[in-house]
């Protein structure tokens, strides 16, 4: 049962096949059974979780179900849960019951998701491969030897694993797309601005989307049906008519104009990644896709302009965790500063602050212009190339990550490193960009994915690609032992 | 050695919005502590800003009110400082492009001249919450109910040249905002907040002195008496060969002095960047033409009117225009008595007495302007005297009733029964035979002592003209 | 970009965050490492390009002034490390 995508049990629970209180239990079941190895979740809502699937079951008998009625899923533990622990990985908020609730979590369940619990993640979505959280690594399920990716890491395990139907996830710099790659899952990030922050704790402001982590396009359209949409509580939310995603999934792909831009394929990338993508464009092809070789020059220097602009609004995003009003307070502090330097200190990993650090230097007096202006107006350039580029064609296409999950501890001390490896995903952040991850084979009997860029507000489209592609390939119904 | 001095002020104006800047929450003062601090104002993990269309129209106001250029894209940024008493760690506030640009006020000095002060600019912000630092066993209390108060921060140019000045230029501005109706402008409930900036510099030299800030001033009486007392202090530390330290200084107006605040182990960094959670700001010609329409009576507009309409002298227009609600209770009673200069002395001799004399404000007054209105009518029907319409004036603020019952009840009616006067002069001339032998010899000065005897034999009731007028054909013989 | 001892010691402070003698090196070495990866943008010319704060250069949305919070702060404060009568309570402020 776990290895059936959403839209399967969605029909299933339709058709009465099986209750939401049946799949709650198995999948509680599951989580029991794996979750001890896998570490995907922080918390499980268990008790929650069957009185919401009794709920849903209600409901559903009563005639007033919908596609995602009794569906049970999995928040990434970045968003506020009203009376559950929202921790973000963190030390800090390891004590911290969401007083509210997020404008994500709460539209689905108001969509009739039932929570399974909250999944693991890098400290502040701070990461790669999910290891800074407090709450220990997360472990790829396809080899537990090595990391999930991060920081929506747990959310991709639990989805990958079968400890849900579905997940949340957000994606700062790539922290959707990249698990989502590594785990063999289906992941969204949407255009900034489509889906409501309320709630969504934040890393980098202007950078930060929640989106949907899937097995298919198709569980994802249901997914973002249910949550995308103008907030008037988030003010970068755009008020702007929301698609019914799954109306386009089946639009055929002829004369679509796919871009390969040369800087994704460069030297960096890893041979099988290559293959698995080129594979993946003679798909499209056959489906009647056009693809024609295109530039996005400043790709490197996403790397830099990225690692400014994210520490830095992270550096100040940051600074309410003081010890005052929730969270962590160090013990016995002797003064106000003291408190301050401690309860931080204490409550913060080592990631975490190194990135508070350096987004606080970026931002100080004398190196403003140098840093945090010059990589703003790097962002604009980058952006500009995007736009360039969607003269020419429809969207855009590469490699999701340039190798496969790495071993847990590899990079862990070595950050820039581990920065290198988001060079396919920083771009579409800085530009705002959304970018659709799917999986497109595999690289030492690891999952590796591709990404599909699309224009503003073109989530359809990258939906419709991802769903024909699925229906001509099985690399997305390929699941772990 | 001739000193001249530079001030220049930051005034803090609280708008007078009903929910905060970035939240739903009342602005209310008063309310039990934190009971008024929704998740945005406690910066909880996730809560986000949106702003407040009040804010941003009563900002426009003010712009319009000093001639001001209107930012037609302004910019939220983040300043950033920990203090237990702003929750965020930053304060959403204005940099680089403020709501509204350069501007200018005019005050009127002492000797009647008038002097232009500039404004460089003013800017949205929000305010931050209040420690408490009674003692919690050693610990401080923090309430954040006025975390998240709208603030319209307006900066001066270094135009000011003495606390009066300064003085005047506050009271200016206070006069503007409650004109608009954008602020209360009470300064005891900290609606508005005075910082200033002071430096010292030989008279004729065209670069300005070190300066000091002066933090939270927040009286009239204190901005003149702090400022004064701050520039003696430089003057007395230059002329010792000393050197003023650019540093931030607290007023203590019980001892009258100021005195450095504790020095920061490390210098301030604000950090300030464009506020992510907050879009630019733009508005068009059409929003300001709105605002624009919609704008009161200004003072300066005022005392124009009051003294062309009124016939005032400048200086009673400018005192009586003040604020909009002095000048509305002068209107009210210019109204009800067809006596504008009448209505002014009262308004600026018996009432503001009575006010200073009891530290009210006029929206507080015990004395009502229909009141104060009626009494004047009392005076010009010749019911009551000038000096009885003062006695009756005490009793209305005292609340003992209208000008007409207080005049009833304690039987102050002008005596005008010619009769009765008579018989009161009769009494007094044969009472004083030696008096009158003197001023029937030509020292007329002794009219006088007659006036007070009969004034004082009819309790102050006898009708002054009919008495002189009398008094003089009797005293003939 | 190297950073010296003193660079990270006044940015740990603006940040409120102790480092410790012993974290102090290392702490040094992944900051300089990490500014080196960043200096890289530095060669490139920006001269008259506008900084880009939001990805869609969108305008704000204004909100109508209405008081829309209840009180709540028993559900606020159940989650705060100290609290009396209301007031959340830190080490005495001096000014």
């Amino acid at each position: 049962m776990h290895d059936k995508t959403l839209k399967h049990l969605s029909d299933g629970l339709a058709s009465g096949e099986f209750s939401s209180t049946e799949l709650t239990r198995s999948y509680l079941d599951a989580i029991k059974a794996k979750n001890g190895d896998l570490n995907a979740y922080i918390t499980v809502t268990e008790e929650q979780a069957l009185a919401q699937a009794k709920a849903a079951d209600e409901q559903r008998a009563a005639g007033n179900a919908g596609p995602l009625t009794g569906i049970p899923i999995a928040h990434k533990d970045i968003f506020c849960t009203r009376g559950v622990r929202t921790s973000c990985g963190s030390k800090m908020l390891d004590n911290f019951v969401a007083p509210y609730e997020s404008t994500v979590t709460e539209r689905l369940a108001e969509a009739g998701t039932v929570m399974l619990g909250k999944t693991n993640l890098d400290e502040f979505a701070m990461g790669s491969s999910t290891e800074s959280s407090f709450y220990g690594p997360t472990r790829n399920p396809w080899n537990t030897e090595t990391i999930p990716g991060g920081s929506s890491g747990g959310s991709a395990v639990a989805v990958s694993a079968g400890l849900a139907a579905a997940a949340t996830g957000t994606d700062t710099g790539g922290s959707i797309r990249q698990p989502a790659a590594l785990c063999g899952i289906t992941g969204l990030k949407p255009t900034y601005g489509r889906v409501s922050r309320w709630g969504m704790i934040a890393f980098g402001s202007s950078l930060d989307c929640g989106g949907p982590m899937t097995r298919t396009a198709e569980d994802a359209a249901l997914m973002l049906n249910a949550f995308a949409g103008f907030d008037p509580k988030d003010s970068t939310s755009m008020e702007r008519d929301v698609d019914d995603y799954s109306a386009r999934l089946n639009q055929p792909l002829k004369g679509l104009r796919i871009g390969l831009p040369k800087e994704y394929f460069g030297d960096g990338l890893d041979d099988g990644i290559r293959a698995a993508v080129n594979d993946a464009v003679k798909t499209l092809e056959s489906l009647g896709a056009v693809v024609k070789d295109i530039s996005l020059p400043r790709t490197e220097l996403s790397i830099p302009a990225y690692y400014i602009i994210a520490p830095a609004e992270a550096s100040t995003n940051l600074s309410r965790y003081d010890g005052v009003r929730y969270g962590y307070r160090c013990e016995n502090p002797t003064d106000l500063q003291d408190m301050y330097m401690r309860t931080r200190a204490e409550g913060f990993g080592a990631e975490v602050k190194r990135r508070i650090m350096v987004g606080t230097y970026a931002l100080s007096a004398g190196y403003y212009d140098a840093y945090y202006n010059k990589a703003q107006q790097l962002r604009r350039l980058i952006r500009d190339d995007f736009q360039t580029a969607f003269d020419e064609v429809d969207v855009i296409l590469g490699p999701t990550t340039p190798s496969p999950a790495w071993k847990i501890g590899e990079k862990a001390n070595d950050p820039v490193s581990m920065y290198l490896e988001d060079i396919y995903t920083l771009s579409t952040n800085l530009a705002g960009l959304p970018g659709l991850s799917l999986p497109c084979g595999q690289v030492g009997g690891l999952p590796v994915g591709m990404q599909v860029i699309g224009n503003y507000f073109d989530e359809s489209l990258l939906l419709n690609i991802g769903h024909q592609f699925q229906q001509n390939t099985d690399w997305h119904t390929k699941t772990p032992n | 050695m001739e000193w001249e001095t530079v001030i220049g002020l930051e005034i803090h104006v609280q708008l007078s919005t009903q929910s905060k800047i970035f939240s739903g929450s009342s602005i209310r003062f008063g309310a039990d502590p934190n009971t008024q601090a929704s998740l945005v104002d406690l910066a909880m993990p996730g809560a986000l800003p949106v702003f407040n269309e009040n804010a941003l129209r009563k900002a426009v106001a003010f712009g319009l009110a000093i001639d001001a250029e209107i930012g037609k894209r302004s910019v939220f940024d983040r300043k950033n400082y920990f203090y237990p008493d702003l929750p965020k760690g930053y304060q959403i506030t204005q940099m680089d492009h403020p709501i509204v640009g350069k501007g200018h006020v005019e005050i009127v000095l002492d000797d009647g001249t008038t002097r232009t002060i500039g404004v460089t600019r003013a800017h949205l912000e929000e305010d931050a919450g209040k420690s408490l630092h009674e003692d919690f066993e050693g610990m401080t209390g923090i309430d954040l109910n006025r975390a998240g108060t709208p603030l319209l921060e307006i900066v001066s140019e270094p135009d000011l040249r003495s606390a009066k000045e300064a003085v005047a230029y506050l009271k200016k501005i206070h006069s503007i905002v409650t004109y608009l109706g954008i602020s209360d402008g009470n300064m005891a409930e900290g609606s508005m907040r005075c910082d200033a900036n002071v430096s010292v510099r030989p008279k004729g030299q065209t670069e300005f002195g070190t300066r000091t800030e002066i933090k939270n001033v927040n009286s009239f009486r204190f901005v003149e008496k702090a400022i004064n007392h701050e520039l003696q202090r430089h003057i007395d530390v230059i002329e010792d060969g000393g050197t003023i330290v650019q540093e931030t200084r607290l007023y203590d107006s019980d001892k009258n002095e100021t005195r450095s605040m504790r020095s920061k182990e490390f210098a301030n960094d604000y950090r300030y960047f464009p506020e992510p959670d907050l879009l630019p700001v733009e508005i068009d010609h059409d929003y300001i033409e709105a605002v624009a329409e919609h704008l009161p009576e200004l003072p300066d507009a005022k005392v124009k009117r009051f003294m062309d309409e009124h016939g005032l002298s400048e200086y009673d227009a400018n005192v009586l225009s003040q604020s909009r609600a002095m000048a509305d209770y002068f209107e009210q009673v210019a109204k009800i008595t067809g006596d504008a200069k009448l209505a002014a002395n009262w308004c600026q001799g018996e009432l503001a007495a009575l006010l200073n004399r009891d530290e009210r404000d006029i929206t507080d007054s015990p004395v009502s302007a229909e009141y104060l209105g009626q009494l004047i009518q009392r005076i010009q029907d010749n019911t009551i005297s000038n000096k009885i319409a003062k006695k009756v004036f005490e009793a209305v603020a005292k609340g003992e009733g209208s000008p007409d019952e207080v005049i009833e009840a304690q039987g102050l009616k002008q005596v005008t029964d010619t009769g009765a006067i008579e018989a009161m002069i009769d009494e007094v001339i044969n009472a004083n035979p030696d008096q009158v032998e003197q001023y029937r010899s030509g020292k007329e000065k002794v009219f006088g002592f007659f006036v007070g005897q009969v004034m004082k034999a009819s309790k102050g009731q006898a009708n002054p003209g009919q008495v002189n007028q009398i008094l003089k054909e009797k005293l003939k013989g | 970009m190297s950073l010296d001892r003193s660079q990270v010691e006044n940015v740990a402070q603006l940040a409120r965050l102790q480092v410790t003698d012993d974290e102090m090196p290392d702490t040094v070495a992944s900051l300089s490492s990490i500014l080196d990866l960043v200096d890289k943008m530095q060669s490139v010319d920006t001269d008259g390009v506008e900084p880009l704060s939001n990805p869609l250069d969108a305008t704000a949305r204004l909100r109508a002034d209405e008081v829309t919070e209840e009180n709540h702060r028993d559900d606020y404060q159940a989650v705060a490390p100290s609290t009396q009568d209301g007031l959340y309570l830190v080490p005495k402020v001096i000014e």
